[in-house]
């Protein structure tokens, strides 16, 4: 441990501004997995703010009862983006900037195993994420909610190209998903530095690779649900037409056999994130490592088993919904098992009481929370009452916002001294988590009531005199908050790239690879590769001669050059769906022909200029 | 794709694998699932179409069994021009590259035949339940021989100008674990659609 206390006094001249200098070209073009995670970072946070707009005008029109201030129209749209929005275009890609940034470093490697495909992964994230919103200036954004059931997305019920933006928008972002996954896979299992064995893996390392391995497995079902409709769509096909013998159930089944493990591909980065922070700021190592690892396994396991607990009010009959209840509060071991390593890990530990710290203890209590509500309805009895109502909106939001958002700034406070190599104001972060988490509660926990006396969701208005206006504006009034503490959050980042102190090589003494390396690394990572020798190889003993980092008498490594062939090909799949959702086949020849291009020019090109 | 594990970078493999040889492991897995929806759709509408034509008045299961065996030599030609790359044997790892995808070409002539003549007795997209899941089903298989065929073709052309040999034949194995996993995933289609009819 004394090998890196003096780092936080700060190198600063250690830092490498140019891992970030150059033109807009030079960032169209970069394979540089840290530019890359920057990209993800600052596009996904951007979306984050896209659909909590989104979610405030919801809370406007619903602070009082038969308000007229969105009309229906607007307001199935605003639900159908928002959490289309959240979950593809702000919590995964979220996700992925940490993927990008950080697990190169932790698994002590100078890239990810495919530059170029991760290039790709982001350009169609970003096209196919604008593609999606263009939606709102052609004619209407999608509206038939995000879980988009059949046969509401039919072309009787849905008419024009509201549905049709949805439905390619998430093949096109499928795609991206699918093709960073991959590249994750191969970049943990084959570039892990010497002696980083399996189980010496960080624990967010070992997150990213679980959720993985549950995109390449999820995302195939969504792809053939969303071709399904797209062929009923455009080509007439029946496959969701009960007239004609089709079975709109099957589009549920297809969606949630996705839509579940979905759930864990957006709460396990969140899971793995806290798992590396409690253990740093209690100056331990993680209680029971093995548990949360194999946790993490069999949560991603059962995942796959549990999908119709979505489905208890479409009357699969008493032994599916047992099974299907009884699978589902199986979860809650494995999951209450992390939740006791964390408590345990703290239990005796000396804490540092910062940022990343406050936002880890609130993420633990708030995901018990939704939790609990989660096992609830897991019940099969209990969730015929909640089902569409808003106790199950407290519910996932109490999941994924108190949950995985808490999780996620925990990872931002924590990493992005990394990233810039500046501080972020403590006081302002905690001022952040203090409003964020009162602000929350107040939003959230009034839904829970809301739900168990009768409000339905996805419902424009309320009348008067039900009971539900005191609730509903409290919730209101909480989400305006919650609002605002995101703008201390920009405020703080906006202040710290300005005049934040320099955070140094490591500022929090952390454990793992990337606190042995400058704030922001150089562009190549290690010059020498490093070897390690335990779990926590910073705070081991050896740490000089485990860790090499940034030996100037070690040449610097090549690493692979820039290409716009990434580029081209993501713009040509987005051309092609362009021209898809308005049939016009010149522009569908238009993309194939940039695809093909794009990929031939790749396959040829060497990697290094 | 791209060739990540040049020298340059000194990315080494932790476990001894090459990287493109575990990405096309992974995607196969991926693939699998996605096969795997496709044909639990055609399964689960299989009888389930109100009017015909019905799948026992058109499958003819000689004719496919013709060009499920033309994929299946495929196949092992896949595996002679692997071999024969691995030996330097450059020459006759041409022959056999073009000999791949010339019957994987004979396999799609038979399925655009087949088509043709399912339209021609009235059966399309638009029919009925099984038209829709069929079409769509042996349709997406296509493509996926379609993309082979040209991947092969183009590994084909670059040993033509000399620039796949003997130190490429990790290419050569890649695409052929693609190959025989689209030649496995129609002797499951065969089964379930043909022999189950």
């Amino acid at each position: 441990m004394a090998v890196t206390a003096a780092s936080p006094s700060g190198s600063a001249g250690h830092a490498h501004e140019g891992t970030y200098s150059g033109g807009l070209l030079s960032w169209i073009t970069t394979v540089d997995h840290k530019r890359i995670g920057v990209m993800y970072g600052v596009s996904a946070f951007f979306f984050f703010l896209v659909g909590g707009i989104e979610a405030l005008l919801i809370r406007l029109q619903l602070g009082s009862p038969e308000s007229t201030l969105i009309d229906p129209d607007l307001y199935n749209q605003l639900f159908t983006m928002h959490g289309t929005t959240m979950v593809f275009l702000a919590i995964m890609p979220l996700s992925a900037a940490f993927f990008n940034f950080i697990v190169p470093l932790q698994i002590g490697a100078r890239d990810v195993a495919f530059p170029r495909l991760n290039a790709f992964s982001f350009w169609v994230f970003f096209l196919g994420a604008l593609f999606m919103n263009a939606s709102f200036l052609f004619g209407g954004a999608p509206d038939a909610g995000w879980f988009g059931y059949a046969n509401l997305t039919s072309t009787q019920y849905s008419p024009g190209i509201r549905v049709d933006f949805w439905v390619i928008g998430l093949l096109v972002l499928g795609v991206s998903s699918i093709a960073a996954a991959l590249n994750f896979i191969v970049t943990i299992i084959n570039l892990r530095c010497e002696g980083m064995t399996l189980m010496r893996m960080p624990l967010f390392t070992w997150m990213t690779l679980i959720t993985s391995f549950l995109l390449v497995m999820a995302f195939p079902a969504i792809t053939v649900g969303l071709v399904l409709l797209m062929f009923d769509r455009m080509f007439g096909t029946l496959f969701f037409n009960p007239m004609a013998g089709g079975d709109v159930l099957l589009w549920q089944h297809l969606f949630w056999i996705f839509g579940h493990p979905e759930v864990y591909i957006l709460l396990l980065p969140g899971l793995g994130m806290v798992s590396e922070i409690i253990p740093v700021f209690s100056r331990k190592p993680l209680f029971g490592y093995a548990f949360v690892v194999y946790s993490g396994i069999l949560i991603a396991f059962l995942g796959f088993g549990v999908w119709a607990h979505h489905m208890f009010a479409v009357g699969l009959g008493p032994v599916a919904n047992t099974v299907f209840s009884a699978a589902t509060m199986l979860i809650a071991i494995p999951t209450g098992v992390k939740i006791f390593n964390w408590i345990a890990t703290l239990w005796g530990g000396s804490l540092r009481m910062r940022t990343p710290l406050y936002f880890s203890l609130g993420f633990i209590a708030m995901f018990i929370i939704g939790g609990l509500s989660g096992v609830m309805h897991a019940s099969a009895a209990a969730d015929l009452q909640q089902t569409d109502t808003y106790f199950i909106v407290a519910h996932i939001h109490y999941v994924l916002f108190g949950g995985v958002m808490f999780a996620l700034f925990a990872g931002m406070y924590y990493w992005i001294p990394k990233v810039t190599g500046r501080m972020l104001s403590d006081r302002l972060g905690k001022l952040h988590f203090w409003i964020m988490l009162i602000s929350f509660n107040l939003t959230f926990f009034p839904q829970h009531f809301l739900g168990l006396h009768g409000m339905p969701r996805r419902t424009f208005t309320y009348e008067s005199g039900l009971g539900f206006e005191a609730m509903n504006l409290m919730s209101t009034v909480g989400s305006m908050f919650l609002g605002a503490s995101m703008l201390i959050f920009i405020w703080n980042v906006l202040h710290m790239l300005r005049k934040g102190p320099p955070a140094g090589d490591d500022p929090w003494d952390g454990a793992t690879l990337e606190w042995s390396m400058a704030s922001p690394p150089p562009h190549y990572n290690f010059r020498a590769l490093p070897v390690v020798h335990s779990r926590d190889p910073l705070w081991a003993a050896d740490t000089t001669e485990a860790v090499p980092g940034d030996d100037p008498s070690v040449p610097e490594p090549h690493m692979p050059g820039p290409s716009y062939f990434p580029f081209v090909t993501a713009v040509g799949i987005v051309v092609m769906a362009a021209g898809g959702l308005t049939t016009a086949l010149p522009v569908v020849a238009v993309g194939v022909a940039l695809i093909l291009f794009g990929i031939y020019g790749w396959a040829f090109q060497p990697l290094e200029h | 794709m791209s060739q990540t594990d040049a020298a340059t970078m000194e990315m080494h493999s932790a476990t001894g694998l090459p990287n493109r040889k575990v990405l096309m492991w992974a995607f196969i897995g991926s693939e699998c699932m996605l096969f795997g929806s496709l044909i639990i759709v055609y399964m689960v509408y299989r009888g389930k179409s109100l009017v015909g034509p019905y799948p026992a008045d058109l499958l003819n299961i000689p004719f496919i069994t013709v060009t499920t065996f033309v994929l299946l030599m495929s196949s092992l030609m896949m595996v002679l021009a692997l071999s024969a790359v691995q030996r330097g044997d450059m020459r006759w790892g041409k022959v056999w590259l073009f000999m791949t995808a010339f019957f994987g070409m004979i396999f799609l002539g038979g399925q655009v035949y087949e088509f043709t003549h399912f339209v021609h007795e009235g059966l399309t997209l638009q029919t009925n339940l099984f038209g829709g899941s069929f079409f769509l089903l042996t349709g997406t298989h296509g493509a996926h021989v379609t993309v082979g065929v040209i991947w092969l073709l183009s590994l084909f052309f670059m040993a033509q100008r000399g620039r796949l040999t003997q130190a490429n034949a990790e290419t050569v194995e890649i695409a052929g674990l693609y190959w025989h996993f689209v030649d496995v995933v129609w002797i499951v289609l065969f089964t379930l659609i043909y022999l189950l009819v």
